[in-house]
């Protein structure tokens, strides 16, 4: 059976990535099942067609609605839960982020944070940064902490271990814990509940997410099913919820629809476990709760994502992961081929303001397009859209004016080229007739080898005739008249 | 495109598109525009001719315009949007010239004529108002077969059990499944099998099966295996693309297994002939 | 420049010359298709919560500590915490004395600091009121405070919750602006759908992941 490998050991490129995990069957069997799984868990939620895409409609126009007041909004939220008590933080850049979060920390003389599930604390390499500064930070939710302790990064945003089977996490747990093997998936959770128990009680501070964030009444909404959430924001003295820019909303009643669409989506559940709206730390006379609260709110490319109407629709993703259960490229290759933290058809339209386009790529190219995504998005993103439109975005000349971050980077000026003798053949009607009639005529010339096409196809060879000529013919024939 | 804003203004915040209102469909015409496509016409072409004969036999004459190319999709959907536009504009003109409906035996390139080349000429309005006629007058063929031509099959052949495929495009921008099921139905000896993720792509995506062949080979393969493992005996589908994909994975796996195009399969079930190539 | 002035110069740099998207929520989408006939509102509750691994049991305001002495004697518990200062910590204190209950009743009337190993470690099961239900999603509603704090429903093993029938609603938004939540919301407010679980493990799921394994919903139907 084959050895996990770390993602930082990973060849370089999308398609290395992706000719690795294609050949790891092991791999390919868990994410097929998991992903079929929950697609149709997700199904099976939503049986009314019509209130479902009644819901998906309103789901869209509340993140419209947001985003077309976003820094208004984004200063009501900061009021609001400054009057709460909560702090509020800005950070542009990841560094910005990391080093607030550190001097937090600091500031409480911290050394041990526990995590619950939060994709921008991935997005910051939180846990790099402040081990590098002595301080432990552990992933509390089981799959992130299995994740971590194995070295790895989680390869889908709800479901971070879903590439690991239970005797992968038995063996992790018995060379990294002492544990004695099982695949009893109930002793393995035990074990993790033991182990983690004992860390939120001697945490200094807890970290997590945040689902949405109410501007009309200052609050923090999480969802989350194990419990974990509420223990990394209840039991430490201080809890640092870390977000970007784009997950607010306006009023309280606009998360009803939202959470329904979020966890139906995401699991196919009608609500989560838990929903835990925090809205201040613990007041004087309160027994528990932390002591301080604090929001960093990030931007790290949102802002750029943003400028650009078209792209600024990214920003309504929920984090629900629907697009990469249905996406036949992501049940293929898995998480880890796409080398970055937010992976699948969402990954490939978000990663690119964050890291740069020149730094993905591959990205865009790595869909057929078939719309399965876009199909199932909860806030209709309209992702083939935008992975279209970064596929322009690519291919511009470095002359160009660039509007997205590290645009051009698929620039060639031979298959520019080659765009424009195609574009020449198709726009010359005496043109093309001749090249079908050579095509057609010469068809025992064709080439055996046609690139990429003859490693999964045989070569394709043209008909006799083309349907211009026998369309001829036959319209000829019949005057064109019916026969 | 216009209800995808609110204001004006180029910056505004976009909202999807209002959910699409079921299609209304008009009275048969007397004769149509067929649109080839580039892949049928090289490839496949007897299932153009079939596509003719189908419709002839509706009493409907069939215009084929001898200046008629490619729908411009390959380019588009590689980012090359000069291109692409060049292209559409030519068959833009070449079908404004007659004016009629314009029926298409690929439901992807039909969803170009309707969908897309609004994207590609949103920045001209002039010509955006012939993009918006175009759509409204162009059929996939399966569609403007059952719902135009609201035809009656009257089955001849023997019984036979098949697999359709159905283009994702063709799937979500023409709703290309359900008339292709519609139209199988009423073929009285053929049934139809569901096959293994009979929804998911096979792979094909144009461009994609070149620049990424390792997923994209991973796709057909899975798509060819359910196929094959279903029982059919072989493969029907309203698009060249997919056609093309598929059945030149199974000739490079060496297998019997084939698909064909629905217009050529319907035409031979009604007559229990097809007349391919050889006409 | 602060980030804080980065940031929102340039989303407002990016906004220039458009109007925010009108007001168009529409409340029909997240209550018509959940509505209930009032008998069917338990019934609802009940079938979704038993589906997530739930115990539901109908019973009186005169009946219910009864039960939960039962329900603690067969799971062979030794300990329950529940609020002495509130009317059902009493009622509950009152039965238990009277009946010589073994079970011990503990209050959380400290700081959790004062008290986090044994909360951890030996706490057995919980038991708490609640702010109401919610029929749509099988759902209740806690407002946790000083008498019954955050931690109360997620620490111990078991979690026995009262629930009124009277204080079901059909539906989150109808709860919402029944009791006008807009206008302030207290430190927290929990939904809880049933116990702690989990799924990350090849998707099978496992129950008491980092909260309760079991959760225990009492529902008073004369109340």
């Amino acid at each position: 059976m084959s050895q996990r490998i770390p993602v930082t050991e990973l060849p370089s490129d999308f398609r290395g990535r992706a000719e690795g995990a294609l050949a790891d069957g092991q791999l390919r069997n868990n994410f097929r099942v998991a992903m079929d799984s929950l697609m149709s868990k997700r199904a099976n939620a939503f049986p009314d067609a019509d209130e479902r895409e009644g819901l998906r409609e309103l789901g869209n126009r509340i993140k419209a609605g947001a985003l077309s007041r976003l820094p208004d909004l984004l200063e009501q939220l900061e009021q609001k839960l400054t009057e709460n008590g909560v702090k509020v933080h800005w950070a542009e850049t990841i560094e910005e982020a990391n080093t607030l979060v550190h001097d937090i920390i600091e500031a409480r003389k911290g050394n041990q944070v526990v995590k619950g599930k939060s994709m921008v604390s991935e997005e910051m390499e939180m846990n790099d940064y402040l081990a590098e500064r002595g301080i432990e930070c552990l992933e509390s939710d089981m799959g992130e902490y299995i994740v971590q302790l194995d070295n790895e990064k989680p390869s889908h945003i709800i479901m971070p271990a879903i590439h690991k089977n239970a005797r992968q996490v038995s063996k992790l747990f018995h060379d990294k814990l002492g544990e004695p093997e099982t695949e009893d998936v109930n002793q393995l959770i035990q074990i993790g509940r033991r182990t983690l128990r004992q860390k939120f009680m001697e945490a200094d501070v807890g970290v997590s997410g945040v689902n949405f964030a109410i501007a009309e009444t200052g609050t923090l909404l999480l969802v989350e099913n194990e419990g974990n959430g509420r223990m990394s924001t209840t039991v430490p003295p201080v809890h640092i919820a870390v977000t970007g820019i784009e997950k607010v909303v306006p009023n309280l009643r606009d998360v009803v629809p939202l959470v329904s669409l979020l966890t139906r989506s995401a699991l196919g559940q009608p609500i989560t476990t838990y929903v835990n709206l925090i809205s201040g730390p613990r007041k004087p006379d309160e027994l528990d709760g932390p002591e301080e609260v604090h929001l960093v709110l990030l931007d790290n490319g949102r802002s750029g994502a943003f400028a650009d109407a078209q792209m600024r629709q990214t920003l309504n993703c929920i984090r629900c992961g629907a697009c990469m259960n249905h996406c036949p490229v992501y049940t293929r290759v898995g998480g880890h081929t796409y080398g970055e933290v937010y992976p699948g058809p969402i990954g490939k339209i978000i990663t690119p303001h964050m890291a740069g386009l020149d730094n993905v790529p591959d990205h865009p190219s790595a869909s057929s397009l078939c719309g399965a995504c876009g199909e199932v998005c909860p806030v209709k993103i309209p992702i083939p859209e935008l992975l279209q439109r970064l596929r322009q975005e690519n291919v511009k000349a470095p002359e160009q004016p660039q509007q997205v971050k590290g645009g051009g980077a698929k620039f060639s000026r031979r298959e520019r080229w080659i765009w424009r003798g195609w574009q020449m053949l198709n726009t010359r009607p005496v043109l093309y007739r001749s090249f079908l009639w050579a095509a057609t005529r010469f068809r025992a010339l064709s080439p055996k080898k046609a690139g990429p096409w003859t490693e999964n196809h045989s070569a394709p060879v043209p008909a006799r005739r083309s349907l211009h000529d026998l369309a001829a013919q036959h319209l000829d024939q019949n005057g064109g008249r019916p026969s | 495109m216009s209800q995808l804003f609110y204001d004006a203004a180029p910056n505004a915040t976009r909202v999807a598109p209002e959910r699409e209102p079921e299609r209304v469909y008009p009275d048969k015409p007397e004769a149509v525009t067929l649109f080839g496509t580039c892949v049928v016409d090289l490839f496949f072409p007897e299932a153009g001719l079939d596509a003719i004969h189908l419709l002839e036999r509706e009493g409907v004459r069939v215009h084929f315009p001898q200046e008629q190319s490619c729908c411009g999709q390959p380019a588009w959907t590689s980012g090359y949007r000069d291109e692409a536009k060049a292209v559409a504009r030519a068959q833009l003109d070449i079908l404004d010239r007659a004016g009629l409906p314009v029926v298409v035996p690929s439901g992807s390139c039909a969803g170009m004529f309707r969908h897309h080349y609004r994207a590609l000429f949103a920045d001209e309005p002039d010509t955006l108002r012939r993009v918006e006629a175009l759509a409204e007058r162009t059929f996939e063929l399966t569609e403007f077969l059952l719902k135009v031509c609201k035809v009656q099959l009257a089955d001849r052949g023997a019984p036979s059990k098949i697999a359709l495929h159905t283009s994702c495009s063709a799937r979500r921008e023409m709703n290309t499944h359900l008339h292709a099921r519609e139209l199988l139905q009423q073929l009285e000896r053929v049934e139809r099998i569901d096959h293994d993720h009979e929804s998911e792509c096979c792979g094909f995506g144009g461009t994609f099966s070149v620049r990424m062949p390792e997923v994209s080979g991973a796709m057909v393969k899975d798509k060819t295996r359910s196929l094959m493992d279903s029982g059919a005996v072989e493969m029907v589908t309203a698009d060249g693309g997919c056609l093309m994909n598929i059945n030149g994975s199974l000739e490079k796996q060496k297998e019997s297994f084939r698909g064909r195009h629905l217009a050529s399969f319907l035409w031979e079930r009604i007559n229990g002939t097809s007349e391919g190539e050889a006409a | 420049m602060s980030a804080r002035a980065n940031i929102l110069g340039k989303l407002r740099n990016s906004l220039a010359g458009t109007t925010p998207r009108p007001d168009e929520f529409d409340e029909r989408l997240v209550t018509a298709p959940w509505r209930y006939a009032p008998e069917d509102r338990i019934d609802r509750l009940r079938s979704l919560m038993e589906a997530v691994h739930t115990e539901v049991h109908p019973c009186r305001s005169d009946n219910w500590p009864e039960l939960v002495a039962e329900l603690l004697n067969k799971r062979n518990l030794t300990n329950l915490l529940c609020a002495p200062s509130k009317e059902h910590g009493r009622a509950l204190q009152a039965y238990f004395e009277a009946t010589e209950q073994k079970v011990e009743l503990l209050a959380y009337d400290q700081p959790v600091e004062a008290w986090k190993e044994e909360l951890f470690w030996n706490v057995e099961a919980s038991l708490t009121g609640t702010l109401g239900g919610i029929a749509a999603t099988g759902t209740l509603v806690l407002w946790p405070d000083r008498n019954e704090p955050r931690l109360m429903s997620l620490v111990p093993p078991v979690h026995i919750a009262l629930l009124k029938a009277s204080e079901i609603h059909d539906n989150l938004y109808d709860m919402m602006v029944a009791q006008d939540w807009a206008a302030g919301l207290p430190t927290n407010v929990l939904l809880v759908s049933g116990p702690s679980k989990t799924a990350d493990i090849e998707q099978v799921l496992a129950y008491g992941a980092h909260g309760p394994r079991e959760l225990i919903v009492l529902v008073l139907e004369d109340a």
